[in-house]
């Protein structure tokens, strides 16, 4: 068995776990920016508060949502043959 | 680090990479023959995905552990489901779990498959052709009828003390203390900003629907229970049910905008008329993927985290021993995140179909303020 095959075999668990991991990059970068706008704008304007805390909850939600696609994504590359 | 440094190593380590696609040519090709039977064989000791598998699907029985008694014969720690089986010909059969033995027997002609139970002759084959629905009460079934029970319990006996007059002139006292505030915050974060006028109507389906994802998800995180949420085919209902719901509060102004979107372009009317109508399903088909990819992660990461000290401790006593505390440490952390995403996940199911059923009926407003002009 040369290192190539043993390489090649296992490529669908590789390619199901790098996928997932560059989700989770796209969810962290996503989620960092909202996060970002949301503390700046409660710098600007304290008062709002509670109303920004509430949007940015919202859009990180959707956010994770579509990230947690691609990582269901991966799962299933691994799983199914 | 130079840039030159970078390049050499970079130069290095490609070589070394290339140099391993050589291959090996043997005279006789017995070695793979006689390496695959061993790798295919019984894995001994700890096997991590079945133990993840065990717990993320559904079961039924409540397995809580295994042990091994002195005669190396293998004890199970459970409480067995019953199961109902019927086949259009053998009719319906009702019997306990425990009779199929973990696997290992079959019983009135049926036998636990891989997953699934399928029907055998007397021999233990399987005898083709006959299809079983399966009916069983299984680990979710019962888990979800507990989560009704106590959900059922919790709010009669709040409305109970309401009716009676406490906390109506007076502070709220006990259990209206707990759920006074979530129900306010639905009621006033969810349900009045998305809704309008009309959040009286859709206010009963959301308070449930966040209460049942929330009692759910809680007992989910609880070891040794079932995981409700996690399961594909309960995210399924619920997204069905909410795309139901939105499809009901629809109007002729909401499909007007989705087949004849205003202000738009004419030679991109046809990409967006698809992708709105496209919309229409995965909004909800969003709504289930994301509650339920977020509680199986959670329960995933769990159960490998603990995993962990099994596997170092297979290779090495000690490597298990000192595994422990950092693991423990890392569980309870992510523990800690899993209640706020328990909490997150409910409060985000329905706040989403709050804000589609708003969508589903807002455009009247729009022609009301042209028509007051």
């Amino acid at each position: 068995m040369s290192l190539s095959t043993i390489l090649l075999d296992g490529t669908a668990n590789a390619g199901g776990a790098i996928g997932a991991g560059l989700a989770a990059i796209g969810a962290g970068l996503g989620i960092g920016q909202i996060g970002k706008g949301a503390v700046e704008s409660i710098a600007r304007q304290p008062e709002a508060m509670n109303d920004i805390r509430a949007n940015m909850i919202l859009a990180a939600a959707l956010v994770e949502g579509a990230a947690l696609f691609g990582i269901i994504v991966g799962f299933l590359a691994m799983v199914l043959k | 680090m130079s840039l030159r440094s970078v390049k050499y190593l970079l130069v290095l380590t490609l070589s070394l990479f290339a140099l391993s696609f050589s291959s090996d040519l043997f005279a006789q090709d017995t070695l793979s023959k006689e390496a695959k039977p061993a790798a295919e064989g019984k894995k001994e000791g700890f096997d991590a995905a079945e133990v993840i598998f065990g717990h993320i699907l559904d079961n039924h029985e409540y397995h809580f552990t295994s042990y091994h008694d002195e005669q190396g014969k293998e004890h199970h720690v459970s409480i067995p489901l019953p199961i109902i089986l019927y086949s259009k010909e053998r009719g319906l059969t009702a019997f306990l779990s425990s009779n199929f033995e973990h696997g290992e027997a079959n019983y009135h002609g049926y036998k636990i498959g891989n997953e699934k139970i399928i029907a055998v002759k007397e021999d233990g084959t399987e005898e083709a052709g006959i299809k079983v629905y399966d009916f069983s009460i299984t680990r979710n079934v019962v888990q979800m009828m507990i989560s009704l029970a106590f959900l059922t319990w919790l709010m009669l006996s709040i409305a109970a003390s309401y009716k009676k007059g406490l906390g109506v002139t007076s502070a709220p006292k006990g259990k209206q203390n707990l759920l006074e505030p979530v129900i306010t915050f639905v009621r006033d974060e969810v349900a009045k900003p998305n809704l309008g006028h009309k959040y009286e109507r859709y206010l009963p389906y959301l308070l449930t629907t966040f209460f049942f994802i929330l009692v759910n998800n809680i007992f989910g995180l609880i070891p040794g229970t079932a995981n409700v949420t996690g399961n594909i085919a309960f995210t399924v209902v619920l997204g069905l049910i909410s795309f139901v719901v939105i499809l009901f509060s629809t109007n002729k102004h909401f499909w007007g905008h989705i087949f004849n979107p205003p202000g738009v372009p004419g030679f991109v009317k046809p990409i967006l008329i698809l992708v709105e109508f496209l919309g229409v399903f995965i909004k909800p088909f969003a709504l289930i993927i994301r509650l339920f990819a977020n509680m199986v992660a959670g329960h995933i990461i769990i159960i490998c985290l603990i995993s962990l000290i099994f596997i170092f401790g297979q290779m090495n006593a000690f490597a298990g021993w000192g595994t422990t505390p950092v693991a423990i440490g890392f569980t309870v952390f992510i523990y800690f995140i899993e209640v706020l995403v328990a909490f997150l996940q409910a409060f985000i199911f329905t706040n989403l179909t709050a804000v589609f059923i708003g969508a589903a009926f807002e455009g009247e407003d729009h022609h009301e303020e042209t028509a007051h002009l």
